[in-house]
């Protein structure tokens, strides 16, 4: 142990503890630093008393300012409720399809089902709203179970084939694996595959018309148009929802699909439910 | 005699390990029962091959340093594993489809994160933390270290702990808890290392020359305390069978996530920062060739840090289901904490008084300022970030992974790489470091990846927090969240090349070790004899 020194260079003297060579400077506190520390801990002590902080037995201080995390919020959400009430409440009572007549109304409606889009459905038919596989894209004009403004608001309201709604659009295509040979599966597909447009093969695909005409068009129609009271695809336009290639189209009328939608009208309120269908209706392909 | 006991012991492990892979009910359980029943097994066999033997002398008349040695080497390791894990999931954010369809469930980023984090604060910082308080605490009370090979068994536990919770996270095993992943059996081993540490730490204070404690070893052990309580704590939970590694938490709901965020939270604090502090406090005036600036200073800061950081844990939790009041006193404890924490700074920066021309010619001290200049831009970005106002901005976004980052790479990292690079010649009887110009390059590759990554955090931070909140004149929300994640990716795009620099200065540097260590040979310093009694 050294004696207390003065350090050279600093002039300072030494606290006269040395350990493996290291010493220590008898500076005082920096005086910048101890105001600082002193002031946090007077602002602390202040907004204690000022928001809700101290525990009791049952509960804790208020805070003299009254503030609470989740009276903000609700503060924050009645302030716009308030705000746009009068055309909440008619665009939960419009008739939807007269909802083009009022600019104002219908401006909001596609504001609000935007918002109401992008928070609640975009996890499946995509921020943009152009699908994926097995989401349909509702850019287009192709509509499974209709494209008029009530349609819509009607699929988004019950939803598809879900266990929640008794309302729920329902339709089960059946799944051939279990009816057909192998064969008469790549035939049906070669014929799909020619009223779709798409390349084929010939010989395979006139087999395949005779199947069909048995096996699918009860629901797809004579053409294959599909049958929108059924949730049946058109299949003689070149818009697929699983896919339109041979493995695609195997694997659908092997196995089938069965596509879920949830019944928004259980989460969302009657004005959001027209609000989103009108968001929808607006993207292009509205009826 | 106790090698008898040892082999009935490893014996018993063996026994129950391989058991333990035959029952195991998933496959992390069954690979971990093959690990233990590989260690045990080949432990048994050493044991026996060396009993009946004459024990070997020890030589105690110097500083025990061959665990300091194996914990250096350790450290550089897993500090490049660590960082190269971290480029690799930075760039999996950047392109999702380097999540591997191949490699699915083992290579997606939800396994590999945790693999990242853990590796960089558990392996690379706990390892610097094991080894350096190993090399500062025999230095400062001029004693050997206590419990002979007590010390070869925290290095040894606390890496097989390492491997544990590395190839759990990978095959799916985890409590799902942040920074506390690793499963029941896995914390209950650490345990055990851990309080072996305390044991070697304590006991060695206990055995010093010098009358008093160096600052250093206040921290180093308030590191060690706080941890052991903080692991047992967060971890107290209930396995679902011994044949297998789930286990369900002892709390639930907000309590789970308060206890968790206490947890969290003084990791930071007690691990990444007073532990960190202790290294600083030994080797920044070892380099420097300086007294510490003020010995007042580091009472002060150190008893209102101790105290003030672990009430500051709710910050974590603004706007939850926490209740308000403790998240105002998480943010108000937060605030105070901002002068104690700069006393760190102050201390370690003034400590260069007298020697600031040092900057100019020695890379390692300019290693160590600029980890204090992070150290110092952390602490006050912590206590902003904590402010309810701010936070309803920052939480939940990149913000907060550029904060962490700023003080896990600049902070830790660099003063952990000043320590490597003035422990590295000491133990392997060199003058220096193989190559003082690669020390430079390496200084220069982290520094520049640092600001990569802090910048573009905090630039697509911010931008994510404005678009989250924006709504439109009648309160509609205005973004998507997935509009918000490809708002964000040429962000994530630097994000991953500042990992990249960060992680070629990690590669030299391992590379300027080995050249040191080859060829060097391993010293053993002597004991002070016949130490000064203290006045």
């Amino acid at each position: 142990m050294s004696q207390h020194e003065i350090d050279e260079p600093t002039g300072v003297d030494t606290t006269g503890h040395e350990w493996d060579g290291i010493r220590e400077l008898n500076n005082p506190l920096p005086r910048w630093w101890l105001w600082c520390f002193y002031l946090t801990i007077i602002w602390g002590v202040g907004y204690t008393i000022a928001f809700p902080a101290w525990p009791l037995i049952n509960g804790a201080t208020a805070g003299l300012l009254g503030f609470a995390t989740r009276a903000e919020v609700a503060a924050d959400i009645d302030r716009y409720a308030q705000q746009n009430a009068g055309l909440t409440s008619a665009l939960a009572k419009v008739e939807l399809a007269s909802l083009a007549d009022n600019p104002d109304l219908h401006r909001f409606a596609v504001a609000n089902g935007a918002a109401v889009f992008r928070s609640h459905c975009s996890q499946c038919h995509g921020s943009g709203a152009a699908g994926a596989v097995g989401y349909p894209n509702l850019l287009d004009d192709d509509w499974l179970w209709g494209g008029a403004l009530a349609e819509i608001a009607y699929t988004v309201k019950h939803g598809i084939r879900n266990e929640t709604d008794d309302d729920a659009h329902y339709s089960q295509m059946p799944a051939f694996g279990d009816l057909l040979e192998e064969e008469e599966i790549a035939a049906t597909v070669q014929y799909v595959l020619q009223i779709s447009g798409a390349d084929h093969d010939t010989t395979l695909a006139q087999d395949g018309a005779a199947l069909f005409e048995e096996q699918c068009t009860a629901c797809h129609g004579e053409q294959g148009q599909g049958d929108r009271s059924q949730g049946a695809p058109n299949l003689t336009d070149a818009i697929w929802l699983y896919g339109g290639d041979t493995t695609a189209l195997t694997a659908t009328i092997t196995n089938a699909r069965f596509g879920v939608m949830p019944a928004w009208g259980q989460r969302l309120s009657p004005s959001d439910v027209n609000a989103v269908a009108a968001y929808v209706h607006g993207l292009g392909g509205g009826e | 005699m106790l090698n008898y006991l040892k082999l009935i012991v490893l014996g018993l492990v063996f026994l129950f390990a391989a058991l333990a892979a035959n029952w195991g009910r998933d496959l992390a359980y069954q690979v971990h029962a093959i690990i233990i029943m590989a260690v045990s097994g080949g432990l048994f066999l050493w044991v026996l091959r060396h009993t009946d033997e004459p024990a070997p002398v020890t030589d105690t008349s110097g500083y025990m340093d061959g665990v300091v040695r194996a914990g250096v080497i350790a450290t550089g390791f897993w500090g490049v594993v660590g960082f190269l894990v971290g480029v690799v999931i930075a760039f999996q954010l950047a392109f999702p489809a380097l999540n591997l369809d191949w490699a699915q469930p083992f290579a997606n980023f939800g396994r590999l994160r945790p693999l990242h984090t853990s590796a960089v604060i558990f392996a690379f910082g706990g390892n610097a933390l094991i080894m350096s308080s190993f090399y500062i605490v025999q230095r400062t009370c001029g004693a050997r270290l206590w419990g002979g090979n007590l010390a070869w068994f925290v290095f040894w536990g606390y890496n097989l702990f390492i491997v544990l919770a590395a190839t759990g996270y990978v095959l799916g095993a985890t409590q799902s808890k942040e920074y506390a992943e690793p499963e029941w059996y896995v914390d209950l081993w650490l345990t055990v290392v851990w309080l072996s540490f305390l044991a070697v730490y304590m006991g060695t204070l206990f055995t010093r020359k010098e009358r008093h404690i160096y600052v250093a070893n206040w921290f180093l052990l308030s590191f060690i305390v706080t941890v052991a309580m903080l692991h047992v704590v967060n971890n107290i939970s209930i396995p679902v069978s011994i044949w297998g590694s789930k286990s369900v938490q002892l709390f639930a709901g907000v309590q789970d996530a308060m206890t968790q965020w206490w947890y969290g939270h003084n990791a930071v604090g007690f691990f990444l920062t007073s532990g960190f502090l202790g290294m600083m406090y030994y080797f920044v005036p070892k380099q420097a060739g300086r007294p510490v600036y003020s010995y007042k200073l580091s009472i002060i800061h150190f008893w209102a840090l101790t105290f003030l950081y672990i009430w500051a844990g709710p910050h974590h939790l603004h706007y939850t289901a926490l209740p308000d009041w403790a998240s105002t006193l998480g943010m108000v404890f937060s605030i105070i904490l901002w002068m104690p924490s700069w006393g760190g700074m102050i201390n370690g920066l003034m400590t260069l008084q007298g020697a600031w021309d040092k900057l100019r010619s020695d890379p390692i001290i300019r290693m160590m300022v600029v980890s204090l200049a992070f150290y110092g831009m952390s602490t006050f970005e912590g206590p902003m970030m904590s402010i309810r106002a701010v936070n309803s901005l920052s939480h939940y976004t990149d913000w907060t992974i550029g904060h962490v980052h700023s003080g896990a790479l600049g902070w830790n990292g660099m003063i952990t790489f000043g320590a490597l690079y003035f422990l590295t010649p000491k133990l392997w009887g060199r003058a220096q470091m193989y190559s003082m110009s690669a020390i430079n390059w390496h200084f220069w590759l982290a520094t520049i990846g640092i600001v990569l990554y802090a910048a573009s955090m905090w630039v697509t931070g911010i931008m994510e927090g404005l678009m989250w909140r924006e709504v439109d004149a009648q309160g509609f929300l205005v973004n998507s969240f997935a509009d918000t994640v490809s708002a964000k990716f040429p962000m994530y795009v630097v994000r991953g090349l500042g990992g990249v620099l960060y992680l070629a200065g990690g590669l030299i540097m391992v590379w300027n070790m080995w050249m040191t260590i080859r060829g060097g040979e391993r010293v053993t310093t002597r004991l002070p004899q016949a130490a000064t009694p203290a006045e």
